[in-house]
């Protein structure tokens, strides 16, 4: 039996990859087991080679290995892309017949599934039901479980097509029955808990839905375009509009113009749709409007790679959008973070009525891990605004009243019976322009200095895990999380500790300071180029980082990678 | 009844002495009154130039934003509350230039809002640089052997992409521009007004005496809905120029299209108890 195993199932973009993967996920959550599954894809939509690597175990994951146990090349190109990846006990799963393959390869299991699926489903599209069905049968799954996931993964599909899933599945299920008659790849079976299967886009979208959001505007971009899809799955629901925008600054001017009309809004894009959304930002900041902004990152600049995986937008959120006003930044680092911070967000948008940042990245938007569910009873959900009650006794109303708290209460037009004026030039407490000096300091002291020192106080709390002991503590922000926790836990004799920071601004100086009073050596885990993380660690506590781990190929760090980096540090 | 003073505020105006805008200030007041609506049901948008100052002179809720991003916060906000009155003043280096991609866009989703355009053909604000509308051969500071790039022709380009109102005021004309306003708000769905209107420290064409020369009032009979007819119409320009509703169609709005009218507005759903128990559930 095994405690866990990885499963990479490739071929090119089109062959449903994603579809089988994904169904592999739930069929071993249903049993029992803990999944953490990763798609590597190409910005194509056809060809190419795209794979999804899943990783099962009885225990919980956070994060992938290196390399895969059972491998399913579904085309003939992928053998070669991935033998590499294969471990030295693993098993390459591919069809000799169909590739025109003679090599006697000892890790190749010939399954003709390509025959299988043209023969028993009638056509040879059915090839990723019947590698779903190989391995299922490979690692010990009972097959009237495979047709419970087939059954639910094309549920949108007519019956006739739903059988012949099935039935291609069972018959490459009952192959490998046939050949295969050790138990090399059986994982032990998991007791049965309620878990929820999802990525971080989804997560966010959920805790959009929660904290109220009414609209979202977005112009589609990898990879965060599924927290788009996602709140339009459930929008018609709860009333919420998502309106795809003609470009990124239509999206931020208009969620800026829904949140100035009330309503709790957001936008999502990536590190070149952010770019150039940063006047809006600017004129949330200056106007005092609430959003709620995602950056899903992905490499740059320019467009980079479109569907793959950075943290190189560190210092562009941090800066974005001219001149000086306040901002909060968060950085989720699991799915149940970017669930939780999304309704922060919310909360502290409007509550400051500021711009706020969920940053996140291709890693964290598109793995799939079971999570517990959410705690929906612990959440309040208050509003910040001057309600449609208080707003019948509200007189001689001034947008910009100049407070002891920087906070002026925020009204909704037409709610109030008083006019008001908002503008994006210098203002009066009324609203009008002004170049007046006088003015313009109080004005800049309250969108900037009152504010930060307010949001100062009730910053997230970095997480830290064994940084007493340890020769290395670890630094790091936003998708590392899963990968910092399982790879200190990795290398021997507790020698690694780490600090995850899901939120990067304002940045937590007195948290960090303190954790990292003792550190012997500290190190910044990163992925990207310039230790973005290290430069704003300094920047904010003096504190200089004996070094760090960058990795910007476009991948995300995995367990095998930083465990061999982190020994070389001790 | 209300009247004009009801619809201004006290904020000093920052216009040059003779200015256009005053005329179309005038009008938008004058409609103000005639629509019958209470100055807090009424949000007016602008982006940056002389003709985004206008929503701080009106006595009404004003949004004043960015350079050429009038109108994505305007539409939304209009979503957000289908009850207010959403007006969009803006000039054409506001709305055709800096703002082109949403003018386009806009037009498209027919969401139900009023777009006033000054439109001056120069830029004023900046110090008299050429306009998406100015003429071929204006010499400028920065065109300095005139302006070569042809003219953006906002009324053609209008109806070709489907706008449901297009019209053309003169800022002149206040009584004229005013009914104007008050049938483009009265429209169901994107309506634009296209204001000729003189610069009178950067336009040394197109001035006053040059628009009473051109200018003329759409005669009786003339039929708004004939699309092709209008189109024509509305490419006179060199000899003639026509003022009035050019092109009048009705079609199905956002609100209608998205089902929004038919539900309570936006800004009114409580959002404190939220249950998401099913969503969650579906990712079981």
């Amino acid at each position: 039996m095994n405690r866990e195993l990885s499963i990479r199932i490739t071929g090119e973009a089109g062959q449903g990859m994603q579809t089988i993967g994904i169904a592999l996920c739930q069929l071993y959550k249903d049993n029992g087991l803990h999944v953490f599954a990763c798609p590597d894809y190409m910005s194509r939509i056809r060809g190419g080679n795209n794979f999804i690597q899943v990783r099962v175990s009885d225990q919980p994951l956070h994060t992938l290995r290196q390399k895969a146990d059972i491998i399913v090349a579904l085309d003939k190109p992928s053998i070669n892309i991935h033998t590499k990846n294969l471990t030295p006990s693993g098993v390459m799963i591919l069809d000799k017949t169909k590739f025109a393959i003679v090599d006697n390869n000892q890790s190749f299991l010939d399954v003709p599934m390509y025959s299988m699926a043209a023969q028993v489903g009638g056509n040879e599209l059915f090839v990723n039901s019947c590698a779903f069905g190989v391995v299922a049968s490979l690692t010990g799954i009972d097959f009237k479980e495979v047709e419970k996931v087939l059954r639910s993964t094309f549920d949108k599909k007519e019956e006739s097509i739903i059988t012949k899933n099935i039935d291609v599945a069972r018959a490459g299920y009952d192959f490998v029955l046939g050949k295969i008659k050790d138990k090399k790849f059986f994982l032990s079976p998991g007791s049965r808990e309620k878990y929820l299967l999802m990525n971080g886009n989804e997560a966010i979208a959920l805790g959009a839905i929660k904290a109220g959001v009414k609209f979202y505007s977005a112009y589609p971009m990898t990879p965060s375009t599924s927290i788009m899809t996602t709140v339009a799955h459930f929008a018609l629901k709860h009333n919420i509009i998502v309106e795809q925008a003609e470009d990124e600054i239509a999206a931020i001017n208009m969620a800026i113009g829904a949140s100035f009309a009330g309503v709790r809004a957001m936008t999502g894009t990536s590190g070149g749709g952010f770019a150039l959304m940063t006047e809006g930002v600017s004129l949330a900041g200056m106007t005092e409007t609430p959003v709620v902004v995602v950056d899903s990152q992905r490499p740059a600049p320019a467009t980079g790679f479109p569907t793959r995986t950075e943290q190189a937008d560190l210092n562009l959120v941090l800066y974005a959008g001219h001149g000086e006003f306040a901002r909060v930044i968060y950085a989720p680092g699991t799915i149940a973070e970017a669930f939780y911070l999304t309704i922060k967000a919310f909360d502290v948008a409007e509550k400051y009525q500021i711009p706020v940042f969920i940053l996140t990245d291709q890693h964290l938007a598109d793995c799939y891990r079971n999570i517990p569910a959410f705690d929906l009873n612990g959440i309040e959900i208050k509003r910040h605004i001057i309600s449609k009650e208080e707003s019948k006794n509200v007189r001689d109303y001034k947008r910009y009243q100049l407070t002891e708290s920087g906070i002026s209460p925020q009204a909704v037009p037409s709610w109030i019976e008083d006019v008001f004026y908002a503008d994006s030039d210098e203002h009066t407490e009324e609203g009008h322009i002004t170049e007046d000096a006088g003015v313009r300091t109080a004005m800049v002291e309250k969108r900037f200095h009152k504010k930060m020192e307010a949001l100062k106080k009730q910053i997230e709390k970095p997480t830290a895990e064994n940084i007493e002991k340890a020769e290395v503590v670890c630094l790091g922000f936003g998708s590392t999380y899963g990968v910092l926790k399982e790879a200190s836990r990795a290398v021997k004799n507790k020698k690694i500790g780490f600090i995850h920071l899901s939120q990067v601004w304002p940045f937590p100086e007195k948290e960090i300071a303190g954790l990292l009073k003792n550190a012997k050596k500290i190190l910044t885990v990163e992925n990207n180029a310039g230790g973005q993380l290290a430069a704003l660690l300094r920047q904010q506590t003096g504190i200089k980082v004996d070094g760090s781990i960058l990795k910007f190929d476009g991948r995300p760090f995995d367990l095998d990678f930083l465990i061999e980096k982190l020994s070389k540090e001790i | 009844m209300a009247t004009i003073p009801d619809f201004k505020s006290h904020d000093e105006i920052a216009w040059c002495p003779g200015c256009g805008d005053f005329g179309i200030l005038n009008a938008l007041q004058k409609a103000l009154v005639r629509l019958n609506k209470a100055p807090k049901d009424i949000l007016m948008v602008s982006g940056i130039g002389q003709a985004a100052k206008t929503p701080h002179y009106v006595k009404a809720n004003c949004f004043n934003g960015l350079h050429g991003r009038a109108l994505p916060a305007a539409i939304a906000a209009k979503i957000a509350n289908r009850n207010l009155t959403v007006i969009v003043t803006t000039g054409e280096g506001d709305c055709y230039g800096e703002g082109g991609n949403h003018f386009l866009h806009n037009i498209r989703r027919n969401v139900d809002i009023t777009l006033i355009v000054h439109d001056n053909q120069i830029y004023g604000l900046t110090k008299g640089q050429a306009s998406p509308t100015t003429e071929v051969g204006l010499k400028t500071k920065v065109q300095t052997e005139g302006v070569i790039n042809i003219p953006f022709h906002p009324l053609e380009a209008a109806i070709a992409l489907g706008c449901g109102f297009v019209a053309r005021g003169y800022s002149a004309d206040s009584e004229h521009l005013a009914s104007l306003i008050v049938e483009g708000v009265g429209h169901k769905g994107f309506s634009l007004i296209d204001v000729l209107q003189p610069c009178v420290s950067f336009n040394k064409v197109n001035t006053y005496q040059w628009y009473a020369k051109h200018i003329y009032k759409l005669e009786e009979g003339y039929n708004p809905s004939d699309k092709m007819a209008a189109y024509k119409k509305a490419q006179e320009w060199s000899e003639r120029i026509p003022l009035g509703v050019i092109y009048k169609t009705e079609q199905p709005t956002f609100e209608e299209k998205s089902g929004i009218d038919k539900k309570i507005p936006l800004v009114d759903e409580l959002i404190e108890h939220i249950d998401i128990q099913e969503e969650m559930e579906s990712f079981v």
